[in-house]
């Protein structure tokens, strides 16, 4: 095989933190190579060097043997390298179409011609089973579909490059499948494809070679096949990682969510959550599976306050909280960890300090009359920074600095550090490592201990399966049935989430179940 | 009275003014969308109007060619422009300060310029008015012939015309070309237009120059092509009503140019009215187009999508 791209000792900081540290990378034409790390260890900073976003501080990049120098972005996709973002760059009011050919000459230049990138967009879509309407606007596609769009612009920009900046963060389990398969299809055509993902089984299942980054270094680079997941954990971490964990068995307590008939619409009007009711006690985690899309977001946005009910009614330790604005939900010690940290999570171009107290700087702990005391935010923020152990240089960095994870770390610190009553976490993993998702867990089964109530939102029915105490099962905004974690059975569960199988009487009155 | 007003309303005068009004509103305001869209907030366009005013009286006075009056107003116009982008693009000051800003500054300079054109001599008042050669009605063959629509759009000044053909050219150029799909995601996503190689800054640069262009042409109508002389301040708050328009209108070419008719026409009526000498108050009458301007503003701000990164500059990070 060929030699694509050799990286040599590349090194890039930023004030305060080491990024990369002299990292040397090698890859050929036809593979399909995993890039391990845990949060922060620089994987995201390594392909925006080679992307041509970052510049880096010293080190060369050779393509197909010859040293190049890639200043920005142009630099790279005019020699054929393509990236799909962490943090999809697609401009939503923009259909595929135009989305793919932005930026690049058109055959009738000054005019649009929209008509043969939409052929060409077609002619792909079937050639690598990338299938998406080249006329819809993006807004209007789920995540999977948009990342086709990405994949497509890259294809269409002719690159033998292919970099994937955690394509599977927001993947659906079928969606994961649907998209190896393309991948592989791309390889065999000839095409490199970088991959970076924290999901140990997934890279051993794509990917051939596996190059293990830490704290900004190359650990190794090593066989998927001939490396356990266990393995590849410790590489990533430094230490043992308990992939498994004991949950203390203890009875529920009082009724603190009771969710009755609920529905709601979406983003687009369209019913979202239809009829669903539940209960959370205390000291217990409703887990709420389902494939992504089926009502969970909004459904958690409901009980948050942050989206209308169109009927039925939510209360929280006995009160109605239906009509309630966020504020007061919050002031009555809810915490709502949202799926979107980028856009409802953070306020990206605010500090670290500013968006750890964001939810509470109006109690009296923090303001004076009116004044913040920055004295005491600080204390509080170096703390919680500790505690959630957030990778940062200092409390005063700008949230959109950090990377994906250790954002996730700081939404988590907020929302966490009040003891609260009841959590609402809608897929609080997303994107994390091994270690923090670890720590996410644990944190959890903490809140659960302490006497919370726990709804925990995700599409990853492995930890659903280990943290839940009730599992709920969503499907076209119902929820198919409630059944006790301990007589789960994934058949069974994997079937309600396809909407095939429904548990008889447990729709609409779950809490008889559990 | 209310006859009276009704005659106004049957009036084809007051239609011939409704066109006059509008005019300068659309010129200002459809030539702002581009810039708008990129991202970058148009607050500045009385000060470009202001300078075209100036310009096209200068130009227009010292050539004798009210043609060459118009090339003066829009390249004071794109200067406007071209200050305000290297404020509001390339170092990334507030916006609305900026405008701000440069609309005083403009209220001064024009006046300035104006008197040092034309005072008899240097430290002199100018007594009389100045009078310069304006542009003339040009009657568009059999179009113009038609009674009454005739009349009131297709015999009137050409900057009226272009005016008209504004609307689709602003509209082509938004949906129909490269350009304007680069200004759409310039606009919307920054950070993503930038990933596939469009120059964020260089999109903006051009759009506001445009802006400036056009909004100067609008001040030319105003100067020597409706009163054909300057008055200090003559743009009366017209740079903010088209800003409202664009707004009203949604930063679509046709919507926006819906709203500078509404304006136009608010500011026509109560033209017409004041000449009738009616009982209701003149302080009434000529506060009555900000009115509706403010009333719209209540009402339709709240609803308006703003470009997702309206008059927010773009830095990259980390470079
Ligand atoms: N523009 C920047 N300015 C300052 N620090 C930065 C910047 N970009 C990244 N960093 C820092 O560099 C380190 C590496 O970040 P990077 O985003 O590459 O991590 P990652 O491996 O992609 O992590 P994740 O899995 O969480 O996405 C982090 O400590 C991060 O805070
Ligand atoms: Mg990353």
């Amino acid at each position: 095989m060929t030699e694509l791209l050799r990286l040599e000792k590349i090194c890039k900081t930023f004030p305060g933190v080491i990024a990369n540290d002299n990292v040397d990378l090698s890859i050929e034409r036809g593979e399909i190579r995993a890039l391990l790390g845990e949060n922060g260890a620089g994987k995201t900073t390594l392909m925006n060097c080679v992307y041509g976003v970052y510049r880096p501080n010293s080190g060369k990049i050779f393509w197909k043997g010859k040293e190049v120098h890639i200043h920005r972005a142009r630099d790279a996709i005019a020699l054929g390298i393509g990236m799909v973002h962490q943090h999809f760059m697609l401009v939503p009011p923009l259909t595929v179409a135009e989305n793919v050919i932005l930026g690049l000459p058109s055959p009738r230049e000054p005019l649009l011609e929209l008509s043969k990138v939409e052929a060409q967009i077609r002619e792909s879509g079937e050639k690598y089973r990338l299938l998406v309407d080249p006329k819809a606007r993006i807004w209007q596609l789920p995540v999977g579909i948009q990342q086709r769009v990405e994949i497509l612009k890259a294809l269409y920009r002719k690159a033998e490059l292919l970099i994937l900046d955690e394509p599977t963060a927001v993947l659906t389990p079928g969606e994961v499948e649907e998209l190896f398969v393309i991948l592989r299809k791309l390889a065999e055509d000839g095409l490199a494809i970088i991959f970076i993902s924290h999901k140990l089984e997934e890279v051993r299942a794509i990917c051939e070679k596996v190059t293990v980054l830490r704290g900004g270094r190359v650990v190794d680079t090593v066989n998927a096949c001939d490396t356990s997941a266990r393995e590849l954990a410790k590489m990533m971490v430094g230490r043992e990682v308990f992939l498994k964990f004991d949950k203390p068995k203890i009875e529920p307590g009082e009724v603190v969510l009771s969710v009755k008939n609920l529905s709601a619409r979406d983003n687009r009007d369209l019913p979202a959550v239809r009829g669903v009711s539940f209960e959370v006690r205390r000291h217990e985690i409703l887990g709420i599976a389902g494939v992504d899309g089926n009502g969970q977001t909004e459904l958690a946005e409901v009980i948050a306050g942050l989206r209308e009910a169109t009927g039925g009614t939510v209360s929280i330790l006995g009160k109605d909280t239906t009509k309630k604005t966020p504020r007061e939900i919050i002031a009555m010690n809810v915490a709502y960890i949202p799926p979107d940290r980028q856009h409802t999570g953070l306020l990206l171009d605010f500090s670290i300090t500013e968006n750890l107290v964001g939810k509470a700087f109006w109690k009296p702990d923090f303001s004076r009359s009116g004044f913040l005391s920055k004295k005491k935010l600080d204390l509080f923020a170096d703390r919680a920074i500790r505690e959630f152990d957030v990778r940062t240089p200092g409390a005063g960095l700008k949230a959109k600095l950090l990377s994906g994870g250790n954002q996730q770390k700081v939404v988590l610190a907020r929302e966490l550090s009040g003891n609260p009553d009841l959590v609402i976490a809608s897929q609080p993993t997303r994107g994390l490592d091994i270690g923090a998702t670890e720590y996410v867990h644990k944190q959890m089964l903490e809140a659960r201990a302490r006497g919370a109530a726990i709804l925990f939102v995700s599409t990853e029915l492995e930890e659903i399966l280990s943290l839940s105490d009730r599992i709920a099962v969503m499907y076209e905004g119902q929820i198919m049935g409630i059944v006790p974690a301990q007589d789960a059975d994934i058949h069974e569960i994997g079937e309600m989430m396809a909407g095939v199988r429904r548990l008889g009487e447990a729709v609409g009155s779950g809490e008889k179940m559990g | 009275m209310l006859e009276q007003i009704v005659a106004v309303i049957l009036s084809v005068e007051l239609y011939t003014a409704v066109v006059r009004m509008t005019t300068p509103l659309l010129l200002a305001a459809l030539g702002s969308i581009l810039a708008e869209r990129s991202g970058v907030v148009t607050f500045s366009m009385e000060a470009m109007m202001l300078l075209g005013a100036v310009g096209a009286i200068i130009g227009s006075g010292l050539t004798g060619s009210a043609w060459l009056g118009l090339c003066v107003a829009m390249l004071f116009g794109a200067l406007v422009g071209l200050i305000y982008a290297v404020w509001a693009v390339s170092i990334g000051a507030n916006q609305i300060v900026t405008s701000v800003a440069l609309n005083l500054g403009a209220l001064g300079l024009s006046s300035i310029l104006y008197v040092m054109t034309f005072a008899p001599a240097k430290g002199e008042v100018i007594e009389q008015v100045i009078q310069v050669p304006s542009l003339p009605a040009w009657k568009i063959p059999l179009l113009g012939d038609i009674p009454v629509i005739g009349t009131v759009f297709f015999n009137q000044i050409p900057i009226v015309y272009f005016g008209y053909l504004l609307i689709p050219i602003i509209w082509f150029i938004l949906y129909k070309t490269t350009w304007g799909l680069k200004v759409r995601a310039v606009g919307e996503h920054p950070h993503a237009a930038d990933t596939v190689g469009i120059s964020v800054a260089g999109v903006r640069y051009i759009s506001v120059v445009i802006s400036g262009i056009m909004s100067g042409l609008a001040g030319a109508f105003l100067s020597i092509g409706m009163l054909n002389t300057f008055q200090e301040g003559m743009s009366a708050g017209r740079g903010f009503i088209a800003y409202t328009a664009i707004v009203f209108g949604k930063w679509e070419p046709l919507g926006v140019a819906l709203g500078t008719v509404l304006f136009g026409a608010a500011d026509a009526l109560q033209l017409r009215l004041q000449a009738m000498n009616l009982a209701i108050p003149y302080q009434f009458m000529v506060a009555f187009p900000y009115l509706v301007t403010f009333i719209t503003l209540v009402v339709f701000v709240g609803k308006a999508v703003w470009p997702a990164s309206y008059g927010m500059p773009f830095q990259r990070e980390g470079k």
